[in-house]
């Protein structure tokens, strides 16, 4: 063979980019966003405005230190992906330096010092959620009861602008707890789950997503709705997001058949925290999590089943940023040994044996 | 016919609306052919003819070179101005030995060889010998010597050739008009073939964007008893020989073995025309179909063009470029070569020209890889490219090799879905160089620790020889010594 090769074929490419790609995410990102800025309201906004904005300032500073060009970089929708998936893990009336310090967190120190853009072995947001949560708990759950835009509740915009950036207190009786946050308190109290549950919304609001939590994580419905749009349009497989919530709903719905007074069911699980978020949204970025389809499985199932072991057994009421990372780690090995059987070979990679034909 | 599932592959824009219903229409004949002399795989063709000899249509101008190779012949009646090096249709742009036929326009036939009368009842070495003769190679593209491969059935015992007329390249339609134009030449000469490999049955593949051609072929097939013509997905690359098969039979290739070991022989529409010519009307391969297209091309066409014609010439009669092209391809777009320049001949393999604007190409500079895992989904080989890539990458090769590099059949879909636009056929043809680079290498030292061997033993038998030599000498020399001395002794006691 020549070792000239000019240039390889094809010479067609599919219309298809990278920011094609992040484009449509974050489409997909958009009707459970809009909901819940209507119902967060003023100071949601300006939160997740702040983490954008410093995500990609953080990006920038980064590529000129890094001396490289700004484009297409700051363009391709990365870094805006990885700043709106931070902010919607972020408490929905998050300060401004968790903001900057999230967007530091996930941008400068799990992005860029791993390389830059597909390098990373983290995903970032969440490297910036937990980061956050280990040094400020206290911020980090300081979650609120609805209070949608346009209701006599609703912080205005002068207010809600003070409560980000100053030191406007917040309005009165808005502080709550997320329902896998009660719960735990609750059991921790001696209170079964059997009762603390009467006291939580019911499953349909945890569904459409009046309850508190994480600003873009409520709405379990939206988020399938933009799930449902990245499986249309192939962003992604079935793989992860089935995964995740097969081994979480399995897990909770065995354990809590067995003591349904010290684990919750399997709809709960599924409806509380980040499950949606992570499934569809989380679990599945591209870089960090494995690229076959049989990795993409076990990395699902050990995302879900992490994520019910920590909720349950751990310290903090919610465990999908962990359980990421932690799979997030094993991504490699996972990659090495679940690669897809070759054509025409054993899994092992020996060539197929040949049958007798008869 | 129940159809297998196959793993894998793209579905490009086939762009083959252009061409589709343009009836093949004959080159007119050019002013000079250009016959390189190696048009396939294997050694190149030997010339028989000199410069300034005058030759008849069909006549035998270059001899096969070896059990693998193919002949060339002249596709016109004319004169031999030169045998002289040019650049040849290959992507190294390097010259080669190439016969330059300026044609008289009389179109003169050469004496040829008689039909064979009954092909069914024919010995299939008698038509094999013919095949070859007549300097038929895979048409399709592999170029490979077609009388090689229906030799197969001499050791293998074959069930089904496999008519290849999935034409799953975009923009090619040569084989789609063939179809539809001469389908029941295109039907004998696989029957032929089948003869030939011993296979009872004839198994005609067609994808489904080919609804026409999938008619007619039916319709002529439906008198065949032995003959199923067969409609499979539109699925790129589903004419990949391997790939084919198991979409048919539902049999997976085991590496390193042959379709053949599965009872399976794979040959191209356009094959088994030629050798239908060549079995009943003893003509050589002279001339092919080319889909000339592109959307720098003016008025893109199914042109027959003798062998050796410039690929200039089929695009000027094409009406000319409109606009410069991007990229001129040898081929399909997925598979194809690109062409060094215009000024290179037609040659048997090339069963497309297409001259692609910028839009077309749609190339894009490559970004960082943010695996987003789809070129391992498409991938029909069932490899790993993202992570063959990377290892090339760092030049570790054997890394690549590991993953499975060498089992890449270069079909493109990677490079064609990637959305960071990373060449990742170049690397894998990189590596796939430098590999076959480092087995030939290994091959040398081989050879060459063998020689030294052979020298060292020499060198060791001659210093045996001759110790054993000096041993005698010193042998018989103590022994002289022993005698005169003892005479001596005995001369002085
Ligand atoms: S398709 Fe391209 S970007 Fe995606 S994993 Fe493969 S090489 Fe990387
Ligand atoms: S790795 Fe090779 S066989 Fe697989 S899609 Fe790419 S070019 Fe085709």
């Amino acid at each position: 063979m020549s070792q000239f090769i000019v240039r390889s074929g094809p010479f067609t490419h599919a219309p298809t980019s990278v920011r094609a790609t992040m484009g449509l995410v974050l489409v997909a990102l958009l009707p459970a966003t809009a909901f819940n800025l209507w119902l967060f309201g003023w100071p949601a906004l300006f939160m997740f405005l702040a983490t954008l904005i410093f995500c990609l300032l953080a990006e920038a500073g980064c590529l000129i230190l890094a001396k490289k060009p700004l484009m297409p970089s700051l363009g391709d929708g990365s870094v805006a992906l990885t700043g709106w998936l931070l902010a919607m893990s972020l408490p929905p009336w998050a300060p401004w330096w968790i903001c900057l310090l999230g967007a530091i967190f996930a941008v400068v120190l799990a992005k860029h010092l791993f390389g830059g853009l597909g390098q990373n072995v983290f995903n970032p947001a969440m490297v910036g959620r937990v980061a956050l949560l280990v040094s400020f708990p206290l911020q980090m759950t300081a979650f609120v009861s609805a209070r949608p835009l346009g209701s006599a509740a609703a912080p205005g915009f002068g207010q809600s602008l003070g409560m980000i950036f100053g030191h406007t207190p917040w309005p009165d009786q808005v502080s709550a707890a997320s329902a896998l946050g009660y719960v735990k308190t609750e059991l921790s109290r001696g209170v079964p789950v059997t009762q603390s549950m009467h006291h939580l919304p019911d499953l349909m609001d945890m569904a459409l997503g009046l309850h508190p939590g994480s600003f873009g994580e409520t709405s379990a419905l939206l988020l399938l709705l933009g799930g449902l749009l990245l499986l249309a349009r192939r962003v992604i497989t079935w793989h992860i997001p089935t995964a995740v919530m097969g081994s979480l709903f399995v897990l909770a719905t065995l354990f809590h058949a067995v003591d349904p007074g010290r684990y919750a069911g399997g709809l709960f699980h599924l409806l509380s925290g980040a499950t949606f978020l992570g499934a569809f949204f989380i679990a599945t970025d591209y870089v960090t999590s494995p690229v076959t389809k049989k990795g993409q499985l076990v990395y699902g199932c050990g995302v879900g089943g992490l994520t019910w072991l920590i909720r349950t057994f751990a310290g903090y009421p919610e465990g999908m940023a962990f359980a990421v990372l932690l799979m997030n780690a094993l991504t490699p090995i996972i990659d090495h040994h679940f690669r897809p059987r070759a054509f025409g070979r054993t899994p092992q990679g020996d060539p197929l044996p040949l049958k007798d034909r008869t | 016919m129940k159809l297998f599932p196959v793993r894998g592959g793209v579905h490009p824009d086939y762009r083959k609306e252009r061409t589709a219903e343009a009836a093949i229409v004959a080159l007119p004949l050019p002013k000079a052919l250009y016959l390189p002399l190696q048009q396939h795989i294997g050694a190149p063709a030997e010339a028989v003819v000199e410069a300034g000899q005058r030759v008849l249509k069909g006549q035998l101008l270059a001899l096969a070179g070896g059990p693998v190779s193919a002949p060339v012949h002249a596709p016109t009646s004319g004169l031999v101005a030169a045998i002289a090096t040019m650049t040849a249709p290959h992507p190294s742009g390097l010259a080669q030995p190439t016969i330059i036929l300026e044609p008289d326009g009389r179109e003169e036939w050469a004496a040829l060889p008689p039909p064979i009368p009954d092909p069914f009842a024919a010995d299939p070495a008698v038509i094999r010998a013919r095949v070859a003769d007549c300097g038929i190679v895979g048409m399709g593209g592999a170029t490979f010597p077609s009388a090689v491969k229906l030799a197969l059935g001499t050791e293998h015992k074959l069930d089904i050739l496999l008519l290849n007329g999935a034409e799953c390249e975009p923009y090619l339609t040569c084989d789609d008009r063939l179809m539809r134009e001469r389908a029941e030449a295109v039907l004998d000469g696989a029957r032929i073939m089948a003869h030939a490999l011993g296979a009872a049955r004839v198994v005609v593949a067609i994808e489904a964007n080919k609804p026409q051609a999938l008619e007619i072929m039916a319709r002529a097939a439906a008198a065949l008893a032995d003959v199923t013509v067969v409609k499979v997905p539109a699925q790129y690359p589903m004419g990949s020989e391997r790939h084919l098969v198991q979409a048919i039979t539902g049999r997976e290739t085991p590496a390193r073995k042959l379709t053949a070991d599965l009872g399976v022989v794979v040959h191209n529409v356009a094959t088994a025309q030629a050798v239908r010519e060549a079995v009943r009307f003893g003509r050589p391969l002279l001339s092919r179909v080319v889909t000339v297209s592109g959307g720098a091309v003016a008025h893109p066409a199914n042109v027959e063009a003798p062998l050796g014609a410039l690929v200039s010439d089929l695009v000027d009669f094409c009406g000319g470029l409109t606009t410069p092209p991007r990229q001129v391809v040898n081929g399909g777009p997925m598979m194809g070569q690109p062409l060094p320049s215009l000024a290179v001949p037609v040659v048997k393999g090339m069963s497309g020209i297409l001259a692609l604007t910028a839009a077309e190409t749609n190339e894009q500079p490559s970004e960082p890889c943010i695996r987003c895992g789809t070129c391992v989904t498409i991938c029909p080989c069932g490899l790993v490219p993202v992570e063959m890539a990377a290892f090339i990458r760092k030049e570790d090769i054997d890394g690549a090799a590991r993953l499975g590099v060498q089992d890449c059949v270069s079909c493109g879909s990677c490079s064609y879905i990637c959305p960071a636009h990373i060449p990742l056929v170049h690397f894998f043809n990189y590596a796939k160089g430098r590999l076959a680079e480092k087995a030939r290498e290994a091959r040398r030292t081989d050879r060459v620790r063998q020689l030294v061997e052979v020298h060292n033993t020499r060198l060791d038998k001659l210093a045996a020889a001759r110790a054993a030599q000096a041993a005698a000498v010193e042998a018989a020399r103590a022994e002289a010594a022993k005698a005169t001395g003892a005479t001596g002794q005995g001369g002085a006691s």
